[in-house]
């Protein structure tokens, strides 16, 4: 079969280009003699991380905990307020500018704001972050694809002297899936990021983030690397969960992997 | 057909449309006006076909926008069974189809057809029953859960003529729904289109194109001209049943040359360009 091939070859391709790129890493190291602490061997890396296993492991769990419902609070109110703006031009004009300053806040900078603002060990401030972060995009792309109905879709719903909850429910909600998809394939990524970065600026010390600041802090860079590791596993993670989603809610589209 | 809608037409016994005066004036870029309908008179009676043909910008598909009341005529008035249009639209007294089938490719066949009866709050499986029938009607009772993307354009078209007859409707209104279908497609559907037709009882305004296809659907055809928008003749047809056989018929092409001149009209050969000739 063809297909198979070509499986074999998107799936292979990836990974031995990987391998040969930690091969050269690894010989770049032992040739040029450098320092651990400038940069770590990915075996250095590879035996850190199994090492401290268990530590990487309830990190992940924590840092994923605080991307995952960051991400779906975030995705659910951008979803749900771009459904009311649709349906009011007044509230558009008004949500789109408040979405756009929700947008450019500097997230970075207002994590250690809302750590005072809350206790110091409430996950409250870095979902806070992640819900910000994943807002945007979600508004944006969900508002733009619901604008996008057929002609003759909307002609068909008013002779059924169809209510506009009706006509979004049947037409425009579903017609806008693949612009919600793509938002949230976008904010995937970004949560995850957020997640980890906010972790950066005090409150509890048992995620992703606050263990890559403490590892390197005490000098133990191999293993500050193994938790950047888990965070790029992590990204990969929800990435791979936005495409399945994708796949789940829109069967007659056809959507190619990655 | 349920026996109620049939009582219920032969009760009123109003015409299945009436359209009085109707002009319709759209503004245009610059402040000015087109005129895309001017003083349109036209009645249809229950269970009657009536095409109507023009050559591009002719206002036929705006008429039958305006009798769906998808439009809201400049002057004039339109009453659909002795309804005014707006209530005639919230009561589905009509059926509609377009050129394109207009199936929405997030639902099956059977969901697609089901669409109109499920906003107006008909039970699951009472709708499904319906979407069944109809679907056996057009000849596609083995598609009822494939999506849309997996039929092919005539099949398309036959289902979204299902969708159109899902509430039972005594009008039809269809614009062009075989303009896009080649012509073995057309001449087939052509024939499904009478069938159906006769089966429900249901009265057509259909626009086309195509001059064989409105002798060979209508009991009248209504020819239409542009600028501004108006009837300029209509021809009865009277051909009696559709059969195949009936398209070589000479009595078909009489009709056909009376329907072509008529476009020609007194008005200028070079309108009808836009009349395809086949």
């Amino acid at each position: 079969m063809n297909s198979a091939r070509e499986r074999a070859i998107r799936i292979g391709a990836p990974l031995v280009v990987g391998a040969l790129f930690l091969f050269a890493w690894e010989m770049f190291v032992v040739v040029r003699h450098i320092a651990p602490y400038v940069l770590p061997k990915p075996t250095a890396i590879w035996e850190q991380t199994l090492k401290f296993f268990g530590d990487i492991w309830e990190s992940f769990l924590y840092s994923g905990g605080n991307t995952l419902a960051g991400l779906l609070i975030g995705a659910l109110l951008g979803v749900a307020l771009a459904i009311v703006a649709s349906r009011t031009p007044f509230v558009e004009q008004l949500l789109s500018p408040m979405a756009a300053a929700v947008a450019a806040m500097p997230i970075v900078a207002l994590a250690p704001v809302f750590n005072t603002m809350f206790t110091s060990t409430s996950t409250t401030p870095r979902r806070l972050i992640v819900i910000i972060v994943v807002f945007f995009p979600m508004f944006i792309n969900t508002v733009r694809g619901l604008r996008q109905v057929d002609p003759i879709h909307n002609e068909l719903m008013t002779s059924y002297a169809a209510t506009g909850w009706q006509l979004t429910r049947a037409v425009r909600l579903p017609g806008a899936l693949p612009f919600i998809c793509s938002g949230l394939r976008i904010s995937s990524s970004l949560a995850v990021i957020a997640a980890v970065v906010a972790e950066y600026f005090g409150g509890t010390q048992n995620g992703l983030g606050s263990r890559i600041t403490s590892a390197a802090a005490n000098t133990a860079y191999a293993r500050a690397w193994g938790y950047v590791v888990a965070s790029v596993v992590l990204g990969l993670l929800f990435y791979l969960a936005a495409l399945l989603f994708e796949r789940i809610v829109m069967p007659w589209q056809r959507t190619a992997a990655l | 057909m349920t026996t109620a809608a049939t009582a219920d037409r032969a009760a009123t016994a109003a015409p299945a449309v009436s359209v009085r005066q109707v002009s319709k004036t759209f503004s245009g870029r610059k402040g000015q006006a087109v005129t895309a309908l001017q003083d349109v008179d036209l009645e249809v009676a229950p269970g009657e076909f009536v095409s109507l043909i023009g050559p591009s910008g002719c206002g036929k598909s705006t008429l039958l926008r305006v009798i769906a009341n998808l439009l809201e005529p400049t002057a004039g008035s339109v009453e659909v069974f002795g309804k005014a249009a707006d209530q005639a639209r919230r009561d589905q007294d009509y059926g509609i189809a377009f050129q394109q089938a207009g199936l929405l490719p997030w639902r099956t066949v059977s969901a697609n057809i089901e669409l109109p009866l499920e906003l107006h709050g008909v039970g699951k499986a009472k709708r499904r029953a319906r979407a069944l029938e109809l679907l056996e009607m057009v000849g596609l009772a083995d598609f009822a859960d494939h999506r849309p993307d997996q039929l092919s354009g005539g099949m398309q078209q036959r289902v979204a003529i299902a969708r159109s007859l899902a509430e039972s409707p005594q009008l039809l209104l269809m614009d062009e729904p075989f303009g896009a279908l080649d012509e073995m497609t057309r001449e087939y559907m052509q024939v499904e289109l009478v069938r159906i037709c006769r089966e429900t009882g249901a009265a057509v305004v259909f626009v086309t194109h195509s001059i064989p296809e409105s002798v060979y659907l209508s009991d009248r055809v209504v020819v239409m001209s542009p600028r501004p928008g108006r009837i300029t003749e209509v021809i009865d047809i009277g051909l009696g049943d559709r059969t195949e056989s009936l398209r070589e018929a000479d009595t078909f092409f009489t009709r056909v040359t009376e329907v072509r001149e008529a476009l020609r009209g007194p008005h200028a050969a070079a309108q009808a360009l836009g009349v395809e000739a086949r």
